[in-house]
């Protein structure tokens, strides 16, 4: 290949990719234009409303009164009065405890364990479980916890059947409040994970557990060594969206106890819509709102710190 | 019930009036707590706002400072009956501002109704007429003592029983001590005083001591059911702090009817809580006809109400539903007086040492408050004195520390 073509070549390919950076600019001002209707459709339908409740956090917004007119900035003031709210102390823990023992305890861990009992067992034998395992699933939250008030309260289902052998009627609500709302959510959402588990384990590379059992490990050894470690990340991802999702629930606790009796059941969710709709404060309740929303990125963050994953 | 049947005949009579008229009822599915936040989201929305609303009369002046209703003066000033409506009654529907929000169709009274037979059993007078709070804490523990099985004393004591907790319980008491909840004085909210610590003392002396129902039972929304339509047919309670539209729930045809409910249990003063002047204390509210701000028909709506309040369908509901009228000619009504199973007689003579809610925009926020502290003493989560240091925190909150004061306590 002598110079001249050499340089040919150059020149040609210079030229191509004049004409490729013309053709891209072109084509991403053209798809700017066409994404601009569902760009200013997510901004005033969904951006805005959440710059908009980070405002109203900051004001003393009200549903009925003066302030339902004329909205006063605060700056920190329902910040400032939320750290100092025995109230709210009081509802983080109970978020916290309810996240621990339904979430985190109870829908992750018996997930995993019932998609790990049903692994490579035969179709029926899964059917069978997984089908009734999903039915909490599929339950509205509602309805779930119309199912538990029969089931627990004082002239319930429960109650019945103790009083065959002979066990005197307790008022489960009241006397286990939080026991009951954590069990009617671990009803409701294990399936979830034991769906995100079932796929995940049916990853697992069969060769390295054959291997492994070659090499005479035990099914603990297996358990921890190979499978844990192959499934970490879904493990992590199931972690994230059980507790966004349990973090959040309103309807079963509030359908249930009310988020009593006192404060016994009053998570961030009750004790948000509590102060901005029973009580009037609109601006406290989008506050704490915005609390719940920090509470929910720092325990992602954690997870994934815990566990070492890369997302 | 009494309401339905009265709006009912109203409907009809209006829409014969104005042939080409529908009047369509929507009502409001909603536990106490939420009934007001739907009503208020309600009214906020053309499209949803009704012509006329039915307003509980501690709402008004909140409503009217939110311009959720209207002022109605210009239509009053022109109606001739206006004149028959009960001064003190008047007062529940004017807002700070001076103008009137609606038009009272109910108002009410409380007091202490016990049970004629308990107290026989139990050995203490028939009739009651309790002249301190000592005696009616000894005569719950008398019962509790003489009378197993039944409930000593009842009192809403929840944030599930909403307003009727604040009013019915915590207010029938503090309202008997020397202090109150706002000072019109200084226009300024008394977050702390002898009287709500003793107040919440009371009730912390009542469910301390076993002489309260069981919490499951009085903590929930259906709390008021319960009392009346179970504990009270069966004789299952002592003394109830409650209204004297109690019985309206054993009239035939009620939700369970009882036709001798009123000779088993009788309504008595609730005494101050030392005896002192004017030895006995009540409070009263009531309901009135509103047109909101975003309404369509305003001029309509007013002439439904004024046919809603006239003489004859006033006494048609207060005779159905067993209210308290807050119309002067009603009152003497000798059909109304002598109702049978009713104790409007005994009801009305209270009016004479009632008190009513602070008719201020905060109150309705300041009550969920007031829930919450009778809440927390009831189910002994806090003492008296953190439950009051509770709620001045929280009111100080929702008012501003420039509207609150503190007097003395020990």
């Amino acid at each position: 290949m002598d110079a001249e073509m050499r340089k040919n070549i150059h020149r040609n390919i210079q030229h191509f990719s004049n004409v490729q950076n013309k053709r891209d600019g072109r084509l991403i001002l053209r798809s700017i234009l066409f994404l601009f209707p569902a760009c200013s459709l997510l901004v005033v339908f969904f951006i805005g409303p959440i710059l908009l409740t980070f405002y109203f956090a900051f004001t003393n917004m009200s549903l009925t009164g003066t302030t339902a007119q004329a909205i006063e900035f605060v700056g920190f003031k329902n910040f400032l009065y939320m750290f100092s709210d025995p109230n709210f102390r009081v509802s983080v823990i109970k978020t916290i405890i309810f996240l621990v023992f339904s979430a985190v305890i109870g829908q992750q861990v018996l997930g995993f364990i019932l998609a790990l009992l049903m692994k490579e067992r035969n179709r029926t034998f899964r059917r069978v479980i997984g089908a009734t395992v999903l039915a909490g699933w599929v339950t509205p939250e509602v309805v779930v916890a119309f199912a538990f008030f029969a089931f627990l309260n004082e002239h319930g289902t429960l109650n019945t059947m103790l009083q065959w052998i002979g066990i005197k009627p307790i008022a489960w609500l009241f006397t286990f409040p939080m026991v009951s709302v954590i069990i009617a959510n671990i009803w409701h959402g294990t399936a979830f994970s034991m769906l995100v588990f079932q796929s995940a384990l049916d990853n697992v590379p069969k060769s390295l557990e054959e291997a492994a059992i070659i090499d005479g490990a035990t099914g603990w050894q297996r358990l921890w060594k190979i499978i844990i470690p192959v499934i970490k990340g879904q493990i992590v991802t199931n972690m994230i969206l059980v507790t966004l999702q349990t973090l959040g629930v309103f309807t079963l606790i509030y359908a249930l106890t009310g988020g009593g009796p006192g404060m016994a059941t009053q998570t961030l969710p009750i004790y948000m819509y509590n102060q901005a709709f029973v009580n009037y404060q609109l601006g406290y309740g989008t506050a704490i709102s915005l609390a719940m929303l920090l509470i929910g990125i720092i325990a992602s963050l954690l997870y994934i710190r815990l566990l070492k994953v890369k997302v | 019930m009494g309401l339905k049947e009265w709006l009912n005949a109203v409907k009809a009579e209006f829409e014969k009036q104005h042939p080409d008229v529908k009047v369509r009822f929507v009502p409001i599915q909603a536990s106490e707590g939420d009934f007001f936040a739907k009503l208020a989201l309600m009214v906020k929305n053309e499209q949803t706002a009704p012509d006329i609303v039915t307003e509980d009369t501690f709402m008004i002046n909140s409503d009217a400072a939110a311009g959720n209703i209207d002022p109605l003066d210009k239509y009053i000033n022109q109606w001739d009956d206006w004149k028959n409506f009960n001064d003190s009654v008047k007062q529940g529907v004017t807002a700070v501002d001076g103008k009137i929000y609606g038009v009272p169709y109910s108002t009410d009274t409380r007091g202490l109704w016990y049970n004629v037979n308990i107290f026989s059993k139990a050995g203490l007078p028939v009739p009651w007429n309790p002249k301190s709070w000592d005696d009616v804490l000894e005569a719950a523990k008398t019962i509790k003592e003489k009378v197993p099985g039944v409930v000593p004393f009842w009192a809403n004591s929840g944030k599930a029983t909403g307003e009727a907790t604040s009013m019915q319980t915590f207010e029938m008491l503090l309202y008997g001590t020397n202090d109150t909840l706002y000072n019109f004085d200084t226009k300024k909210w008394v977050v702390k005083s002898q009287g709500f610590l003793d107040s919440l003392e009371f009730i912390h002396e009542i469910y301390s001591n076993g002489l309260g129902p069981e919490l499951s039972q009085v903590l929930t929304g259906k709390a008021g059911d319960i009392v009346q339509t179970e504990l009270m047919p069966k004789e299952k309670v002592g003394i109830v702090l409650n209204g004297n539209w109690v019985p309206g729930v054993w009239r035939e045809g009620g939700p369970s009817p009882w036709p001798e409910g009123t000779k088993v249990y009788k309504l008595t003063a609730m005494p101050t809580q030392h005896g002192q002047d004017p030895g006995f204390t009540s409070m009263s509210g009531g309901w009135a006809l509103s047109i909101p701000t975003k309404a369509d028909n305003k001029d309509l709506a007013w002439e439904f109400i004024k046919l809603a309040t006239s003489k004859e369908y006033n006494k048609l509901y207060v005779l159905k539903q067993g209210d308290l009228t807050p119309r002067t000619d009603v009152a003497q009504d000798p059909e109304v007086l002598n109702a049978p199973g009713s104790v409007t007689k005994e009801a009305a003579s209270f009016i004479k040492f009632t008190h009513f809610r602070p008719g201020v925009d905060k109150y309705p926020a300041v009550s969920t408050a007031i829930q919450a502290a009778v809440e927390a003493v009831a189910t002994g989560s806090l003492s008296p004195t953190e439950a009051m240091d509770q709620y001045a925190r929280e009111v100080t909150r929702i008012v501003g520390s420039e509207n609150v004061e503190v007097r003395e306590y020990k």
